[in-house]
């Protein structure tokens, strides 16, 4: 990205890291993605009340080119999906996006086959917003979560040793109940389902019990 | 074009202007002074060569699109020869999910289709069902006085935002923020009565699903104190303002020809003169019984319809006012039918941990009643058995007709649930009214006519 | 049942059997449309109501005299047909009067002409087509998809449905954007969701799904394509999955 990303890890970077981080989470442009009904609340944001330029960032940039931050407000279809993926890849680094809204988090209330289950399907979330829809008091609080997350982001050699750092910590993070589950068959009728709709045993899921942690180029490198 | 300064200079162009073909195509030597004398050349080469039509890609992803409605426009210039739309970026399938649930979870799916006006879907969708299961003479008056009540709020507020965004859309954001600022007082009262500000799910099949909460008589009270004052701010900046005429008068014309081919009802129709309104042509839940009157314009263009809008607020805030006084003298009465095998059975009450059943209802179905816990259960995990058969029920939505043409086939869930959209058959009018006219006019277009890219495409 | 007598008719030698046997009688020759009540066969059914069968009465017909404007219209229609030709009895299968709606069941060939007539003469007057919405009933075999037409009168304020029905071996149904225009995305939509073909129609594409989309997903053959919610460690099938009741 530019001189920040050579220096060496030290003070100077840290102070780097600071100012860096103040400036850009108090520039944020949002690219607002506005699809359905969150966008009404979106509106509702940048309106007197909820008042979005309280961050500067009212002026919401309608080209992605200028573009920081993209709010994913509303159900993405199949049809949009590669619209959204070609908006996200026009906006320059650094970019950060959130998903608000369950349909834009994980599809919602819509289970089936016209909307994509969740948005992190097709570009990488910061915040998930869940809400349907969120109230705008929860759209600026998941915009103030970000900013503490953009400014406590690390740049250059730091933020190489913390990707390393996440990945470790997934790795050695323990099963949750489903792996469990799925790893004792169990061929009766449940409550919930049959076994056919439960992830099959032995199936490798994303967190793999921490003896395994010394394979980390086979696993997803985490954000 | 390359400049040429020898070429000529002020006060002596030389008569045709000079052009020669070059490596990069056709070179126009300008010397000034002979505008007229280059676009003629550059006419006529384009009259000899290709038209110089483009085509230009509009969405989905558009500040001006009122949503993802994507429009290919063939350009000449800046004249609009060709507009094709482009729909269903937003198709949800909400229809196809309606078939697996009761039907009376149907209504939280129909309610998000057109969501600036949410609950019109729901009352559609609810009148259907009604009519399906043959109790409409058996709904109570008090819900039929809180289901116009929370749709003459959403119209209102849907009202607002659909000339709040028309003005954010023409480039005014002052528009915008008045309109928001009334639109949040409207969800203000709408979130006290149903709990929610948008998407309510608060008309069911058989009434509505909670009675008003206290302190809600008084603050719609309040909402329509303040209304004619906001509304009066807000078409301060736009009724004589000489920017906005020059934006939508005689912009997007659609006479009552035009509407009637591209089946277009609701403001649009009524800016061509016709006053037709379902409130008052065929009325539904008890419109009949309240004093308003239906406004229309003969202009038939955009500014016609942003007055017939603003006219219908008003209309609107005193059909409100009606309805707070008759809640008021009507005194407490049931809100659901009074069928227990129809009526949905929770009389919800705000408890330590929310909103839930109330211990009266709990202490009903759980010592009193045996049968009521069994309807109870019964509704809850089964629903209503709705007798075969197909009806259509439309209400008058702020964007025009909405209807739901729902089919049973004697079971708990919906065999089809079809919502006419107003909005869906208005775009179509779309072309007829912006191909002739300049890429600015389609926004005002658009926002004219005000469509809700969720009812498009469901 | 294996009687040799059709049911209505007494066997030769016994007494009339009552109205409540004939009535069982002719329920069971009506065609099934649906078993079971959960309507999935995921998980193993100890309920017993399982082997539910429920079957569809025989397509009805409303007798004369229908009420209301019913009447009005019909007479009106059938005048207007006789007049250029055709019989009533050929373009309008069965007339349905329910719950204060008219529905009149069109033969496909003379679509287009009851609409024209329906929209062009004064007494009918139906300026106002609501579109098309399909219907898809799979247990019908020969009639699985119709197509339902809402026209509005705006002179006369009256509601009228027309339906049509055509079999999936052969979906093709006349196109009526040459009668009323705003058909044209509707029955693009319908194309869409039922892969009903309207013949006539100036670009019958996609326009809901993306257009190379395969398959028409609002037919009941489609699945509704959920997939498996996890939270919190335990899983739920998706709606078409789960065991509910139907």
């Amino acid at each position: 990205m530019g001189v920040e990303e050579k220096l060496p890890s030290g003070i100077l970077l840290t102070t780097v890291e600071k100012v860096a981080g103040y400036a850009r989470k108090t520039s944020v442009w949002p690219a607002t993605f506005g699809l359905a009904c969150c966008a009404i609340e979106l509106f509702a944001v940048g309106g007197p009340r909820h008042d979005l330029a309280r961050f500067g960032m009212e002026r919401a940039s309608n080209t992605p080119r200028q573009a920081d931050l993209m709010i994913v407000a509303g159900r993405v279809s199949q049809k949009m999906a590669p619209v959204l993926r070609q908006i996200y890849d026009q906006m320059s680094n650094p970019k950060w996006v959130i998903s608000m809204g369950v349909c834009a988090s994980s599809g919602g209330m819509f289970n089936n086959y016209a909307i994509v289950q969740g948005v992190d399907h097709i570009v990488p979330v910061d915040i998930y917003l869940p809400g349907c829809p969120p109230r705008p008091e929860m759209l600026l609080d998941s915009i103030v979560k970000l900013h503490d997350k953009i400014q406590n982001m690390k740049l250059g050699v730091n933020r190489e040793l913390e990707v390393q750092e996440l990945e470790q910590a997934r790795l050695r993070r323990l099963p949750l109940a489903a792996d469990l589950a799925a790893s004792q068959p169990h061929t009766g009728p449940t409550l919930l389902g049959t076994p056919a709709s439960l992830p099959p045993p032995g199936a490798a899921p994303a967190a793999a019990p921490g003896a395994t942690a010394g394979q980390p180029a086979a696993r997803e490198a985490g954000r | 074009m390359t400049t040429d300064a020898s070429a000529g200079g002020p006060g002596g162009p030389s008569p045709g202007a000079d052009t020669s073909e070059g490596a990069e195509g056709r070179v126009y030597n300008v010397g000034g002074q002979d505008w007229d004398e280059v676009v003629r050349a550059a006419q006529e080469a384009g009259d000899k060569t290709d038209t110089e039509r483009m085509v230009i890609n509009m969405g989905p992803q558009h500040p001006s699109t009122h949503g993802v409605l994507r429009l290919i426009l063939t350009l000449d210039g800046e004249t609009v020869v060709e507009l094709r739309p482009v729909i269903g970026y937003l198709h949800t399938g909400i229809e196809k999910n309606m078939e697996f649930r009761t039907w009376t979870q149907g209504v939280t799916f129909c309610t998000r289709a057109d969501y600036l006006s949410p609950i019109f879907n729901e009352a559609a969708y609810c009148l259907a069902v009604e009519k399906l299961l043959g109790i409409e003479a058996e709904i109570p008056e008090r819900a039929n006085m809180l289901r116009v009540l929370m749709m003459e709020l959403n119209r209102i507020s849907s009202h607002v935002t659909a000339v709040g965004t028309f003005g954010l859309e023409l480039g005014a954001t002052t528009v915008f923020l008045y309109g928001l600022r009334i639109r949040e007082k409207v969800l203000d009262v709408c979130e006290l009565i149903t709990g929610l500000r948008m998407n309510h799910a608060y008309v069911r099949p058989g009434g509505v699903s909670q009675d008003l909460p206290a302190g809600a008589l008084d603050a719609i009270r309040e909402l329509i104190g303040v209304m004619p004052q906001q509304t009066a701010e807000l078409r301060s900046l736009m009724d004589a303002n000489p920017l906005y005429h020059a934006r939508t008068k005689n912009i997007a014309y659609l006479d009552l020809a035009g509407c009637m081919t591209y089946g277009v009802t609701g403001p649009i129709l009524r800016t061509t003169g016709l006053p037709w309104d379902l409130r008052k042509s065929q009325p539904y839940c008890g419109y009949e019984t309240y004093e308003f009157g239906v406004p229309t314009q003969t202009s038939c263009d955009a500014f016609g319809r942003y007055l017939v809008r603003m006219d219908e607020i008003d209309e609107s805030v005193k059909i409100i006012a009606e309805c707070a006084d008759r809640l008021a003298s009507a005194g407490p009465g049931p809100v659901m039918v009074a069928n227990k095998k129809i009526g949905w059975p929770a009389q919800l009450a705000l408890g330590l941990d929310g909103l839930g059943n109330s211990p009266d209802h709990i202490a009903h179905i759980m010592s009193q009643s045996m049968e009521a816990l069994i309807h109870h259960f019964k509704l809850v995990t089964e629903g209503f058995r709705v007798p075969p058969g197909q009806v259509y029920a439309a209400v008058e939505s702020p964007r025009g007709e909405l209807g739901c043409h729902a089919v049973s086939d004697g079971g708990t869930r919906p065999y089809r649930a079809h919502l006419r959209d107003p909005s869906f058959t208005h775009l179509q009018a779309l072309p007829a009214m912006t191909e002739g006219g300049l890429i600015a006019d389609i926004i005002s277009a658009v926002a004219s006519l005000d469509p809700i890219m969720g009812g498009v495409d469901r | 049942m294996s009687e040799a007598t059709p049911p209505g008719q007494s066997p030769p030698g016994e007494a009339q059997p009552d109205e409540a046997a004939l009535a069982g009688q002719q329920r069971l020759q009506e065609q099934v449309v649906r078993t079971g009540m959960f309507g999935t066969e995921t998980t193993g059914d100890t309920s017993g109501y399982g082997g539910l069968q429920v079957r569809r009465a025989p397509l009805p017909s409303t007798p004369r005299p229908y009420g209301s404007y019913f009447d009005e219209i019909t007479d009106a229609l059938a005048t207007r047909l006789e007049a250029s030709g055709s019989d009533f009895g050929d373009a309008v299968e069965r007339v349905i009067v329910d719950r204060g709606e008219l529905t009149l069941h069109v033969r496909p060939e003379h679509l287009v002409e009851v609409a024209r007539l329906l929209r062009d003469e004064l007494a009918l007057g139906f300026e106002l087509c609501g579109g098309v919405s399909g219907v898809h009933y799979p247990a019908d075999t020969g009639r699985e998809l119709h197509a339902v037409y809402h026209l509005l009168s705006i002179t006369h304020n009256r509601r009228i449905r027309l339906e049509v029905s055509v079999p999936d071996a052969d979906p093709h149904i006349p196109s009526l954007v040459g009668v009323y225009p705003t058909c044209d995305w509707h029955e693009r939509e319908t194309w869409d969701f039922f892969g009903l073909i309207f013949d006539g129609h100036p670009g019958l594409t996609r326009i809901e799904m993306p257009d190379d989309w395969k398959g028409h997903p609002q037919r009941k053959d489609y699945p509704l394509g959920g997939i498996p919610v996890e939270y919190r460690g335990a899983t739920v099938p998706p709606p078409e999955e789960r065991r509910s009741y139907q």
